[in-house]
Formats: C-alpha cells, structure tokens, sequence
C-alpha cells in the first residue's frame, strides 16, 4: 500500500480501543509515528506491542495534564502533523428527565471541553511545527449532531456542539494564515468492542443486532477499519483543500428517510 | 496496490478541468478510464488530451443530456468492458444572470446539463454498476459533482444553485434506495468551493468582459482572499476526495456530501 503518512507524527485521543485503536493501526500502516491516549493501560500496552504506537496514560479532560502531555509527545517526536480528537463518553447519559448532573458534566467534560483541549494544544503545537504551521485535526462527533437520541441527551449534545468547535477551529487556523486544517466525522453505528458487549448482554442478542444493523439503509454497522479509513484521508495531505467540513460516513442513515 | 487496480471509472466531460484531473488520478490509481464529453473523437483538442492520458483510457463521445447517447454508452460500456465501477456525473455547465433576465431556453440548458445528465447517466448504468458492485469488497461508487453552490445560494447564480442543489438531493436518494435494496452501489456528492478550472477562467472573464472588474486575473485574486485558506483549489484537490469515494477505503460513505471548499461555507 502506498503510505499516505508518511513522514508525519499523529496523535490520537482515546487510542485504547474501538474507533481510536483503529485509527493507530491505520496510521501506523500509512508510516506514520503515533502517540495514543487513554486510560486501559492493559489495552494501551498490547496496541502499543502491536504497533510500535507509544502510549501515554492521559485522560482529555484533564487540563491542568495537557502541558505536560505535549511536552512529552514533541520531545519524543520533535512535531505534530495530526490530531485525531477521538475520545469519548456516553456512560452516565440519559433523557432529560432521568440525566444526572453529574453524568451530564461527565460527558460534556470530555466530550466537548475534552476535544476543545486537544485542539487547543494540538494547533499550538502545530504553529510551532519546523518548516512553518501545518496540520490536520480530525474531530470525531457522530451522526448523533444530525439525529439527536431522546435517551442520550449529553452525548447528542455534545456531538452537535462539535460541529461548530471544529468549524471554528477551522476559521481560526484559517484567518491565521496557518495551513492548519479541522474537520469532524460523523459515523453512524459502529461495531466497536463496546457495541458487540451491549449486545451479547442484552435479553436477546439477535435481535439486539439485527436493530442496530437496521439502523442504517446499508442494512449494517461501520467496521471500524472503514472510519480509520476516512481519518486516514482527511489526515493525509490529499485532503489539503478540506478544512471546515462534516463528513458523514453512516450507510445512508442521515441521507434522508428510509422508504416502504 | 493502487486502489482502482482492475476497476473500470466512467467520468464525464472529462476533457478539462475537474473532469480531467479525475480521469488522470483515476489512471494513476490504476483503472481502465472512459472519458466521456462533448467533442467528436476526432477533434484536435480531443485527441491531444487523450494522449496525455496514455492507452489505459478510452474516448467516449457522449452529450449527457441525449437518452440516447446514454443507451450507446450502457451497451457499448457492457460489451466492451462487463463492467462499471465508478461513474462520475461531473459534466456541467454553469448559468448566471439576474433571475429576472434568464431565458427560460437557458435555464433548460443548465438544467438539463447538470440534472438530467445526471440522472440518465444513473438510470442507464445502475444495472450493470449493481453487478459489479455485489462483486468488489465496497462496492460500485457513483459520485456526482456538486458545488457549495448546492449548499448555499449565490446572487445571479440562481439556475445552477437550483441544479446543483438537485444533484445533492438527488444523490441521497438514490443512496437510500440503492443501500436498502443491497445493490451494492455506493453514491455521494463533492461539493467543490472554486476551482481553477477553464470554466471558471471562463466566467471571470465574462464578468470582466461586462466591466465589473479590471480583470478576469482581478477576480480571481479576489476569490483567493475570499476563501479562509487563502487561495481557490487545484483540480487536483477535487480529484483526490473523488479517488477516496471510488475506492474501497470509502466502503460505507453512502449518501454523504464532501465539501472541498478550503473554509468557504464554514466561515
């Protein structure tokens, strides 16, 4: 395979498992040097043993951590080419009548302000990239910013707010004269890890899978290959005109309307 | 591996421009490459470009808005070929002008360049996209060329804002439809913001031609500073989002519209 990034240094934010881990695999094979993010350090240490990707145990809400984080991936890495702000949260949700506020600051910390965070340092790390401010930052949000779920209220919320941070980001690094570029993601359902336990608990499993898969008019969940695979390209220097954008990657779920 | 080894790509108006961009890094990325436009197979123009894309792509005279040139290129392309992996629906004229002074015969034209040639080009090879489609890990991929123009509504543009909305629309349709009836195409629009492009030198020159700027070069200096990254895309840089949705990196991309503006609809 052609290597698309190679050359460049990426991190990723909750790099442990599902989409992220994903994402460290693809980027690895691209050529380019990963640093990941997270809190299972058992998962952390076996990605790590797979792919040469360094872990560094941080968690993206954790500000008073984010110096001394950067300080440790630029002097291991000497730049920054891409940001994958990936981590997420959804445990603690609810509808709004049943949502704790707890759970409710929970899930925008790291959601929201957790992502404001990494692209926060990731362009104050890419301004000082040698040979000049470059970079590309990929927000992961959800088709959740389109489609809002009743029983999830922080996590459609923040999801939804993430398309105007990264635009913002966007026009910031734009209006800056930066060549660095922001742009979020919105998968559909996903199969990751966390997915497949919901439903081998759940009552009956079949079943259980066959309405996530119906969700989407592809009649199927994403694999988790196939998300890295557009971070992948919006990371790369392919999508050098790109920045400001939502891409949309759901099988057809927030096209429109399924029909008889 | 290049993406499209072994994949046949049909793009339209595929002379110039976008078009031709498409064609080449399709060609790069290894398919065989159907161009199709306007021009006889004989014309100088022609046969110059179709040179410069070397033996892997083949000429296909083709008006997008003629049926019939449709039901040609369908048994030509199923004869010759057996297959279709990717159709670019990128031909397209542009239309502008105070609303109030658009000939009715000039908003047909724009219309049925950019929509009906959109929709004849997926009518007519949907079937035999399907079969190859359920044959190859992610898919046939139709990709229709739209623009922030189908996004957001511009002063005197307003016959190709309309067609290049209906594009939009019309791509996620048929991505529903195609996904639910599991026929193995994928279809999405791109949305270029502006491109150096013949067609858009065209415009500027047109507009400077009426004497609403110094230059044609004036315009198009203007259009950089207007775009937040600071400059309007190379052809090349819609090309590059077009080669991902042909490929099977974008296996389950369906019904998703790309916009490649470089910031213009973000700010």
């Amino acid at each position: 395979m052609e290597k698309r990034l190679q050359g460049k240094v990426a991190l990723i934010t909750g790099g442990t498992s599902g989409i992220g881990a994903g994402s460290v695999r693809r980027f690895v094979r691209e050529g380019a040097r990963v640093a990941f993010t997270g809190s299972n350090a058992e998962a952390a240490a076996k990605l790590s043993a797979e792919t040469g990707a360094v872990f560094f145990s941080h968690r993206v809400e954790d500000a008073p951590a984010w110096p001394g984080l950067m300080d440790e991936v630029l002097g291991r890495f000497g730049r920054l080419d891409i940001a994958f702000a990936n981590a997420g949260i959804e445990s603690g949700d609810g509808s709004v009548e049943s949502i704790a506020l707890e759970g409710w600051e929970k899930i925008i910390a790291v959601n929201l302000t957790g992502v404001m965070l990494t692209a926060k340092h990731a362009v104050t790390a890419m301004r000082a990239n040698p040979g000049g401010p470059t970079g590309s930052i990929i927000v992961n949000s959800s088709m959740s910013a389109y489609k809002p779920m009743g029983n999830f209220i922080a996590y459609s919320v923040t999801k939804g707010a993430l398309v105007n941070l990264t635009k913002s980001v966007a026009i910031h690094c734009a209006n800056q004269k930066t060549k660095i570029r922001c742009n979020s993601i919105h998968p559909g359902v996903v199969e990751t890890d966390m997915i497949r336990g919901v439903i081998d608990r759940s009552p009956d499993p079949k079943v259980a899978r066959a309405t996530f898969e119906g969700m989407a008019p592809m009649g199927r969940m994403a694999q988790v290959e196939e998300v890295a695979a557009l971070v992948a390209f919006l990371a790369s220097d392919e999508a050098a005109f790109i920045t400001g954008s939502e891409y949309g990657i759901d099988g057809g779920s927030t096209a429109g309307m399924m029909g008889v | 591996m290049k993406r499209l080894e072994g994949r046949v790509a049909l793009v339209t108006g595929g002379l110039r421009g976008i078009g031709a961009a498409i064609v080449e890094r399709f060609l790069a990325e290894g398919a065989d490459v159907l161009c199709a436009d306007l021009k006889p197979a004989d014309d100088p123009d022609a046969a110059r470009a179709m040179k410069e894309f070397g033996p892997r792509a083949l000429y296909l005279q083709l008006n997008v808005a003629h049926e019939a040139d449709w039901e040609r290129a369908s048994a030509e392309i199923a004869r010759a070929h057996r297959r279709l992996d990717v159709l670019v629906n990128n031909a397209g004229v542009d239309g502008v002008g105070a609303v109030e002074t658009i000939t009715f015969e000039s908003w047909r034209r724009v219309m049925s360049v950019n929509v009906d040639g959109a929709f004849l080009g997926v009518k007519h090879l949907t079937r035999l996209m399907s079969e190859t489609g359920k044959k190859t890990p992610g898919g046939a991929s139709i990709i229709n060329i739209s623009s922030i123009m189908g996004l957001v509504g511009y002063s005197e543009t307003s016959s190709y804002n309309a067609s290049k909305g209906a594009i939009r629309l019309f791509t996620k349709a048929i991505a529903i439809e195609f996904a639910q009836k599991r026929m193995g195409v994928r279809a999405n629009s791109i949305h270029p913001g502006f491109v150096k492009t013949p067609l858009l030198d065209f415009g500027m020159q047109r507009w400077a031609d009426q004497g609403l700027a110094p230059s044609a070069q004036a315009l198009i200096d203007g259009l950089d500073a207007a775009t937040p990254l600071g400059r309007i895309a190379r052809p090349e840089e819609i090309a590059a989002p077009a080669a991902f949705l042909a490929s099977d990196d974008a296996s389950y991309v369906t019904g998703a519209e790309l916009v490649v503006d470089g910031g213009w609809t973000a700010q």
